[in-house]
């Protein structure tokens, strides 16, 4: 129970003491977990990261994949993602910048990752995130297609896929759409 | 009984006030003195003006409150009329915190009311620390988390770790959805913060995005396909804005568009925005009762005139009905409410000594710790990148990278070694610098 009228005096007293002592906002309970998560952050080499806001906002920052193996060898994906004031409640926003030819990603940049979205749980953390991501360029799947075309293609001729995958990525149009050239 | 003298205003209220009883609270002290008291020191906050704000501000002021505030940074729509009882036709488009405070003072003679047209985050701190009670009728999480932590904040502990009275904030939360609602009692230090128990709230239903491209199966798939994925394929670059009610149509008439192709029944104007906005239908009489509770308990925190409610009010109405109270526990280390471990540190300790420190102490046996410090990153253990640009500060002294701030928080990340068990984990730190005027000082006024 609160001593109404104690308090009351007590903050009279020191408001007219001095401003020294009021306290001012910390980080949102978010913006710690989220440090906790980049401080512990363990990429393998063929991923980097940065912050565009500099080190003291990791709200916002871009994560490069440079997949080692399978169809995207010689691309650098950069994801922007953007995590809220409540995170781990909700997951992070990302979304891919460089146009590419992926039956998870659609031209928009949308990624089909089911822990970005229907299997996010609080206990997953950015490293998570990353190595999703990553699966997604050593093994995409056309049983989540974001871009139907490709799905189709990927699973109906690989090697017709492969060569779609090769196009795009050297800045060639894939069915009338253009990708982000790589090489 | 034609010749009795008339009711007093505060007959009901007189009795919880003026007589003694066996479940008040400890500082209980009844009488005339605590009821006037109690009308002219009192100061509420009451966050929010919508459904559950409007009923707050009317309970509490019949409840004898007179000095109130009330912040709100919405306008008032059609669709708030069925329940926001305080806003007429005439007011659609008008602040709600305006118009209620307004229509409350009108119908309420003695109270004041001071209406905040504006974000929650627009008020300087110093701002929230002016209330003896802070009650929230809010609908998300985003706001409570801000408020809980604003609240918390003023928080002190002793160096025994106990929270110091005087600077405890209490809050009251209700909350309704649909014919379900809960009201509880926050005091930080005492009670669990809004943090400590941030698990309570389900997590958003999300389809997954192939779903909603590929093979949606009823309505909501098909909004949220014309909200999340056409969208952004038709607007390129710009923002969905669901508060404009061109916006909403676009994404309607999309849903349509896209229900019809796949034989999907069930896409209406009323559901779009439901989906898109996630908002469940409001019933009045959910935001009365939970108002109801709210408004005791606030009067109790403030009176005495009874122990509140320990501490989580839970309410079902959906088939008869269901109320239960459960008494959630605190988490010790909530990196919001709870103490953290006090630090006491010479100024001339550098960054680089002082992580070397959280390795020896006994309550933290950290190692590898990354700081950050009021949104400052002063070490980062990675990535390299991090690493790189805040190595400089190793040879700084703590002090001069606090900004010499004699006594203050920060967070430190690393390896725990508990029970010979390692693992990660964050932690609050209570950082007093030795030998600084002021802190000796403040300290023993505490402690007195």
């Amino acid at each position: 129970m609160i001593r109404l009228f104690k308090v009351k005096e007590t903050q009279k007293e020191l408001a007219g003491n001095s401003d020294g002592g009021t306290p001012t906002k910390k980080q949102s309970a978010g913006e710690l977990r989220l440090h906790k998560d980049i401080a512990e952050l363990n990429l393998p080499d063929c991923c980097t990261i940065s912050f565009p806001n500099g080190k003291d906002d990791l709200m916002e920052f871009e994560v490069t994949i440079s997949p080692e193996d399978g169809f995207y060898v010689g691309g650098a994906f950069k994801f922007s993602f953007q995590v809220s004031p409540v995170y781990p409640h909700d997951a992070p926003k990302v979304k891919c910048i460089p146009k590419v030819y992926h039956p998870n990603i659609d031209y928009e940049g949308n990624v089909c990752l089911n822990i970005l979205r229907e299997d996010w749980k609080p206990v997953l953390n950015i490293n998570t995130i990353i190595y999703g991501l990553y699966h997604l360029f050593t093994e995409p799947n056309y049983e989540d297609p974001l871009n139907h075309e490709a799905a189709e293609v990927l699973k109906n001729d690989p090697k017709a896929f492969k060569n779609n995958v090769k196009m795009a990525m050297s800045g060639n149009y894939v069915k009338g759409l253009g990708y982000t050239k790589f090489y | 009984m034609a010749d009795a003298a008339p009711p007093s205003k505060s007959r009901d209220l007189d009795k919880l006030l003026l007589r003694p009883g066996n479940l008040v609270g400890p500082t209980f002290d009844p009488g005339v003195q605590l009821r006037d008291d109690l009308q002219e020191y009192a100061r509420v906050l009451v966050v929010g003006a919508g459904g559950l704000g409007c009923e707050l501000l009317k309970d509490l002021a019949l409840s004898g409150f007179k000095n109130l505030e009330v912040i709100d940074m919405d306008r008032i729509e059609v669709t708030n009329l069925n329940r926001q009882f305080l806003f007429r036709l005439e007011d659609v488009g008008k602040p709600k915190a305006e118009v209620a405070a307004k229509r409350v003072m009108e119908r309420i003679s003695g109270v004041n009311i001071v209406p905040h047209f504006c974000r929650i985050e627009d008020k300087d701190i110093r701002f929230y620390n002016d209330f003896n009670i802070i009650a929230l009728g809010l609908d998300s999480i985003e706001a409570r988390s801000y408020i809980n932590a604003v609240a918390c904040s003023f928080l002190e502990y002793d160096s025994d770790d106990n929270p110091q009275e005087e600077t405890m904030k209490p809050m009251v939360d209700g909350g309704t959805e649909g014919f379900k609602g809960h009201a509880r009692v926050i005091v930080p230090g005492v009670t669990p913060c809004f943090e400590c128990t941030i698990w309570l709230f389900p997590p958003q239903v999300k389809f997954p995005l192939c779903t909603l491209a590929e093979t949606p199966r009823n309505a909501a798939h098909c909004i949220e396909y014309a909200h999340l994925i056409k969208w952004d394929e038709v607007h390129s670059g710009k923002a969905f804005d669901p508060d404009n009610p061109d916006h909403m149509k676009w994404v309607y008439d999309e849903a349509v568009k896209r229900a019809e192709l796949f034989g999907i029944p069930g896409v209406t104007y009323s559901l779009t925005q439901g989906v898109v906005k996630n908002i469940i239908p409001a019933i009045a009489s959910t935001n009365a009762i939970i108002s109801a509770a709210c408004t005791l308990e606030t009067l109790k925190i403030a009176s005495g005139c009874s122990k509140t409610l320990s501490n989580y009010l839970t309410y079902n109405g959906v088939e008869g009905l269901h109320t239960k109270v459960t008494e959630f526990v605190k988490d010790e280390n909530c990196l919001v409410c709870g103490p953290g471990v006090l630090i006491e540190l010479d100024t001339t300790v550098t960054l680089e000594k002082f992580i070397d420190l959280l390795g020896e102490h006994p309550k933290l046996l950290m190692t590898k710790a990354s700081i950050t410090y009021r949104g400052k990153n002063l070490y980062m253990q990675a990535p390299p990148v991090l690493e790189e640009m805040t190595r400089s500060n190793l040879e700084v002294p703590l002090y001069d990278l606090m900004d010499k701030i004699p006594k203050d928080v920060l967070h430190a990340t690393g390896t725990i070694d508990k029970d010979g068990k390692r693992s990660s984990g964050l932690r609050k730190l209570r950082v007093v610098f030795k030998g600084i005027d002021g802190v000796t000082d403040m300290d023993m006024a505490g402690g007195a």
